[in-house]
């Protein structure tokens, strides 16, 4: 549980940051202030999970998903012919806002409802190395096969991409 | 040493490893499909092995199992993936320099489909689910017509959605039991009430993630697409193997976390009403059919509602796993019928050049193996006797009887008088109508060894369905509680 003013108001003000730029993914135009959006939203992710002591997954995100992830995919945007065409709007458009919001509503009551287990600050000595031995411990095998899965992903966008021979 | 039990996989993925790279130096069709199938005979004598040698029991500390449940499913998905892949080798001519990596995915994709089966955690699902469906998805997009490109694009997307929901549902199901592991959850969830409202929500996403891999209503929109632009052995696969593992790991996961009282009654009901929905839509939706791969597509969409009747009567009766074992019968047999189908629909269409049905219009005259065997499959299908079919739903409707759900196995029936409408139409134009030409259709011999195994099996378990039905029992024993 959080207490004391400082870490409950960085909460607030991340988590609106957060929810608030995921929104803006959504809504944006265009293209490209949307992968921007999307990457305020990886760093104020990050900084939830360091609020959560969580450190090794607050760097583990910035580098992965802020660094990596997002520079990639505003490469892809900037590489692909017309980046800068609008987001194109589907006719469903209201009834797909009201269905979000009708769902939106019923999980944000059960979230508020449910009694969550909750962890008092300092469960772990060090993140890193309790995932580390998590790894190759108990999640080895969805570990290694994760390493397969990009391996195919990596066969399969080559494939795709090839031109004829 | 535990890790023995991990061999099929092992074996799949080392046979994917090397078709690839014998690729790079010997670019051959023939060695790369013998490598393949080399790969499959070596993971199904090692799931035999295991099987009849006492192999039962866990690996990796608890997340992957062996037991009859995961190796029926293995015998299964591996004698699909066999036939698949023997079923593709004219449609591998046509893949210009890349059927190494068509076939290394096929088996990566089988690698997944067995790992579903046997997995015993939340988070390994999760990875064994993207395992098989990341390579279906290249799969689908393979040919490179813009048919096959709209197949992959939209089975990619329905696929990442889903992928989305399904883990969103498991971070429920971990807030509210503390655990990724099945029997935790089981072990959490029964230790209080466990039908609180973070568990049923958690309960309703994982079925809608399971249930685009079941291809089941509502999330059936992307199936007669992806069926008619991926390469008909490829839709084969989407159609048996894909689908035998959606139902492996739903009842793998329902039956072994969900299964608190409160909460099965909640999920047999939710499945009961996407029984008759699948069902329906999917029997109607293939009456104005003119393609007969979007014809099966929808014929799988019903059939998935058949297995689901199985699902929802699975925990009516305590210490009864009718529904569970109806459920592993009806896919064994289904997946023998359908390949059936569609490899005959593979050779057929692979000679006429068309789709479309009208095309098939004398068949009978042109290829009397084929459409004999097409037809019988169809009847197999819909459920009429002598064939595996028959006592399939049988089976499975007899479960959802002695479960209460006499309803429900009122509504399959009708469906099954539905859907003989449009099963019977196509071996009317195939038997009744004259051919277009009389010049014969001919069969090679790699792709009718599938075809006529699948046919076999369809006609002898229609005949002699006692031995799966114990195999399928026994399996499903797993869950007996």
């Amino acid at each position: 549980m959080l207490s004391g003013f400082g870490p409950v108001s960085a909460f607030w003000l991340l988590a609106v940051l957060a929810v608030g730029s995921a929104l803006m993914v959504v809504v944006a135009r265009n293209l490209l202030h949307a992968v921007l959006w999307l990457i305020l939203h990886f760093v104020a992710v990050a900084g939830l999970f360091l609020l959560m002591t969580a450190e090794f997954l607050a760097m583990a995100q910035v580098l992965v998903y802020v660094g990596a992830v997002g520079v990639l995919v505003l490469f892809a945007v900037m590489l692909t012919p017309s980046p800068w065409s609008e987001n194109t709007e589907g006719r469903l458009g209201g009834v797909a806002v009201l269905l979000g919001g009708c769902l939106a509503a019923v999980l944000i009551f059960v979230a508020a409802r449910t009694p969550w287990a909750q962890v008092t600050a300092g469960g772990f000595a060090s993140t890193a190395q309790a995932i580390g031995r998590a790894l190759i411990g108990r999640w080895a095998l969805p570990f290694e096969i994760a390493s397969v899965l990009l391996v195919v992903a990596m066969i399969g966008s080559i494939v795709l991409a090839r031109g004829e021979d | 040493m535990s890790t023995v039990r991990f061999g099929p996989e092992l074996a799949l993925l080392v046979a994917a490893g090397l078709v690839v790279l014998v690729d790079l130096a010997y670019p051959r069709r023939m060695v790369s499909l013998a490598l393949g199938l080399l790969g499959v005979a070596a993971a199904a004598v090692w799931t035999l092995a295991l099987g009849f040698g006492g192999g039962r029991g866990s690996a990796f500390q608890g997340t992957l199992l062996v037991d009859n449940f995961s190796l029926f499913f293995a015998v299964l998905v591996l004698a699909v993936t066999g036939a698949v892949l023997l079923a593709s080798w004219d449609s591998l001519r046509a893949m210009g320099g890349r059927e190494a990596e068509y076939v290394a995915l096929m088996l990566v994709a089988a690698t997944g489909a067995l790992l579903l089966a046997g997995v015993n955690d939340l988070i390994a699902i999760f990875i064994a689910l993207e395992l098989t469906s990341v390579p279906q998805y290249i799969l689908a997009a393979f040919s490179r017509t813009n048919r096959s490109s709209e197949a992959g694009l939209k089975y990619l997307l329905y696929g990442a959605i889903s992928s989305a929901v399904l883990l969103y549902g498991m971070a429920f199901l971990y807030g509210a039991t503390g655990t990724t592991s099945l029997p935790g959850i089981a072990h959490a969830l029964s230790a209080h009430d466990g039908r609180t409202a973070a568990a049923v929500v958690g309960m309703v996403f994982v079925a809608a993630g399971f249930g685009f891999k079941m291809a089941i209503v509502p999330f059936q929109m992307w199936v007669p697409d992806v069926y008619q632009g991926a390469p008909t052995p490829v839709s084969a696969y989407l159609s048996v193997g894909s689908k035998a593992a959606g139902f492996a790991v739903a009842l793998r996961v329902f039956l072994t976390a969900l299964r608190v009282d409160g909460l099965a009654t909640d999920w047999a009901n939710m499945f009961a009403v996407l029984a008759v929905a699948s069902m329906t839509i999917g029997n109607v939706g293939a009456l104005w059919q003119r393609d007969i791969k979007r014809l099966l597509g929808y014929s799988s969409i019903a059939q998935a509602g058949n297995l689901l009747v199985g699902l929802a009567a699975a925990t009516a009766t305590r210490g009864d796993v009718l529904g569970a074992s109806g459920v592993l019968f009806f896919v064994a047999a289904y997946a023998f019928t359908n390949l059936g189908a569609f490899i005959a629909v593979i050779a057929l269409s692979h000679r006429l050049g068309s789709d479309e049905i009208d095309a098939y219009a004398g068949a009978w005259r042109r290829s009397p193996l084929l459409a004999v065997v097409l037809a019988f499959c169809l009847v197999s299908l819909t459920g009429i006797p002598p064939t595996a079919g028959f006592w399939a739903k049988l089976y499975i409707f007899n479960a959802a009887v002695r479960g209460g759900m006499v309803w429900l196995a009122v509504i399959g029936v009708l469906n099954s008088v539905i859907s003989a409408a449009y099963y019977l139409g196509v071996v009317g134009v195939m038997f009744m109508r004259p051919p277009a030409e009389e010049r014969r259709i001919s069969l090679s011999p790699v792709v009718g060894l599938p075809l006529i195994v699948a046919a076999v099996g369809t006609l002898a378990f229609g005949l002699v369905p006692g031995p799966l039905i114990a195999a399928a029992e026994h399996a499903a024993a797993v869950f007996a509680h």
